[in-house]
């Protein structure tokens, strides 16, 4: 061996570096070109969002949870617009109930088409990523002609969601479902027997059983590795113990593995969203508590008092609590929790934000020990990291 | 597939584990969450128990934060949450410490703690004794203060520009053109407090 092979250093990647998926830095501990140990320093992207919780009302507050991971805006709401009505204990409407469930799987596919693709891209597929994008493109506008915004929702607000969504709505999403299945095939096509693809992905990043635990790995992360864990399975919340889909289940725990659960969690995801139209009955879509959702426009008119309550709840807000809840949903990316401390005013005292990405990116150094430079990438491709939510 | 357990049951569960039962200083319930208080100096052992005993199996550490009440006697809380995905609960566990003491760090018993541990020294300035690598991690490199204690200001205590005759980032303290406008809503939706006695009235109105 000559003295070079031998060389060890140690070399910085990103911040600004496309393969980070963000504001990523890391410092890289190389013997030639395998990893010893990757050191990852975030927080680039830290905008001290649970601090300026505290300081706003409960409804100000919400439009913060758009901003975490904003690959799917709505679902970090649900967390949060939970939270807040387990300590009120109010119940929503049934409508407003298949609302939630129909755009949070919107969410999930908004996720799995950015996510699936990417982590192709970090191996060197560029087609998937335009194919994904196209049908982000047309979920968007759902999200738009539903709140008004193709990212930054506030939708799910506390008591059901802000607007109700019309019938030509609802018909242009069913007609969305079956045409989307064949780009799920397409994509498949592309990669799932793709030679390269499959060299570069199965058996590298594996999480065995005992990691998940170690390292509270949830959602795709502790799927892959054999757990048929899935909070809308195992703790229903909203009223997802009515519909009828199934969780895929992974056996190796590898990049792969976790590749193919995300593209049958799309196809779960259509299900769902069929359900969740064929279940949408007309009906209230907030709860009817006019201490905490706003009255209709109509009836601020003719009525004094809907007027009063209108004007007080955009001004100071409801009051909550005093009490502590730790509200948890399925997110794409796997638990996303809210613990959320209420002290009786209009404010949150303390919102703590559980974001799964970061305990993933946590666990990359130990992943990712003795893997070639390359499947770094690869591996940081399929922990599904969005820096908002990581950094908060 | 279990059923989520709820907190009732697993309170009788803790009550018939004398020794867990034992350390317990304080519990509560609201709605699915049950929530207990600890010494800080029986920390290790609560949280032994509750991932090696088959009855709790609490192994996955879902979260971990702190917690500043700047009016308590002592002033922060860390809290624990927990996941079974065995038994199918959750379990929130508190304990409280202040400036001059420290936590015992659980990153033997989970080591997802590391990263949440320095999250709460970072944020708090909550220090963890036994762990290894306590640094900063949402924060600024450099960055000095603890930005979620109540008394750090919202607005922080410096800003960043790009300074053209230096050519690059420079740090400088806050200069708010308008000062932070902070509502106090301390009556909402309660009305006014009438006085019962129509004298206190007047003796205000004379002040």
């Amino acid at each position: 061996m000559t003295e070079k092979e031998n060389e060890k250093f140690r070399i910085n990647f990103g911040p600004q570096h496309p393969a980070a998926h963000g504001v990523l830095r890391l410092i890289l501990d190389l013997d030639g070109e395998v990893v010893e140990r990757v050191e990852p320093h975030i927080g680039l992207l830290h905008r001290g969002t649970e601090k300026l919780i505290e300081s706003k009302t409960y409804l100000q507050a919400l439009p913060y949870f758009d901003r975490l991971d904003y690959v799917a805006p709505m679902n970090q709401e649900h967390a949060f617009a939970l939270a807040t009505e387990q300590l009120l204990n109010i119940n929503i409407p049934i409508r407003a109930q298949h609302i939630r469930v129909l755009f949070s799987e919107i969410g999930r596919i908004l996720n799995h088409m950015i996510n699936v693709p990417a982590q192709a891209m970090d191996v060197g597929a560029l087609t998937p990523t335009l194919w994904g994008w196209e049908e982000r493109e047309k979920l968007m506008t759902f999200y738009e002609r539903a709140c008004g915004s193709r990212l930054h929702a506030a939708y799910f607000r506390t008591g059901g969601v802000h607007q109700d969504i019309d019938e030509s709505l609802i018909n242009d999403i069913y007609e969305f479902c079956d045409p989307f299945l064949k780009v799920v095939d397409d994509l498949e096509s592309l990669l799932t027997e793709n030679r390269i693809f499959k060299q570069r992905n199965v058996d590298i990043g594996v999480v065995t059983k005992k990691d998940v635990l170690d390292w509270g790995l949830t959602g795709v992360m502790a799927r892959g590795s054999g757990y048929n864990w899935d909070l809308r399975k195992t703790q229903p919340y909203e009223s997802y113990d009515e519909y009828d889909f199934k969780i895929p289940v992974g056996k190796n725990g590898d990049n792969y593995d976790r590749y193919l659960i995300r593209v049958e969690e799309c196809r779960q995801s259509v299900l769902i969203m069929k359900q969740a139209i064929e279940k949408l009955k007309p009906g209230p879509i907030v709860t009817d508590d006019r201490k905490v959702a706003p009255p209709k426009r109509a009836e601020m008119k003719i009525s004094m008092e809907a007027l009063i309550h209108h004007f007080k709840l955009y001004t100071e807000g409801y009051d909550v609590g005093p009490g502590e809840v730790y509200a948890s949903i399925e997110a794409p990316k796997g638990e996303f929790g809210v613990y959320l401390i209420a002290d009786g005013t209009n404010k949150p005292y303390r919102c703590k934000i559980r974001a799964p990405g970061f305990a993933h990116l946590q666990a990359l150094d130990y992943l990712t020990r003795g893997h070639l430079l390359p499947d770094l990438s690869a591996v940081l491709g399929s922990l599904d990291l969005v820096f908002g939510e990581v950094d908060r | 597939m279990k059923k989520f357990k709820m907190p009732e049951t697993l309170s009788q569960e803790i009550n018939n584990f004398e020794l867990l039962n034992s350390f317990i200083l304080k519990r509560e319930i609201f709605d699915k969450n049950l929530i207990i208080l600890v010494d800080q100096s029986n920390l290790i052992n609560v949280f032994k128990i509750l991932k090696d005993e088959q009855d709790f199996a609490f192994t996955q550490l879902t979260d971990l934060c702190g917690v500043d009440l700047p009016h308590e006697e002592i002033r922060f809380q860390v809290v624990y949450n927990l996941l079974s995905m065995s038994n199918n609960s959750r379990l929130t566990v508190k304990a409280f410490t202040d400036n001059s003491n420290s936590v015992p760090s659980i990153k033997k018993i989970y080591p997802a703690a590391d990263w949440y541990e320095r999250e709460a020294f970072d944020l708090y300035g909550i220090n963890f004794s036994g762990h290894d690598d306590l640094r900063r991690i949402l924060t600024d490199y450099g960055f000095e203060g603890h930005p979620l204690r109540k008394d750090f200001p919202l607005t922080g205590n410096v800003e960043v520009r790009y300074d053209p005759d230096q050519e690059r980032v420079i740090y400088e303290k806050v200069d708010l053109k308008q000062e932070y406008r902070d509502f106090d809503f301390e009556s909402a939706w309660k009305g006014f407090n009438y006085p019962e006695n129509q004298n206190d009235i007047e003796e205000s109105t004379d002040d």
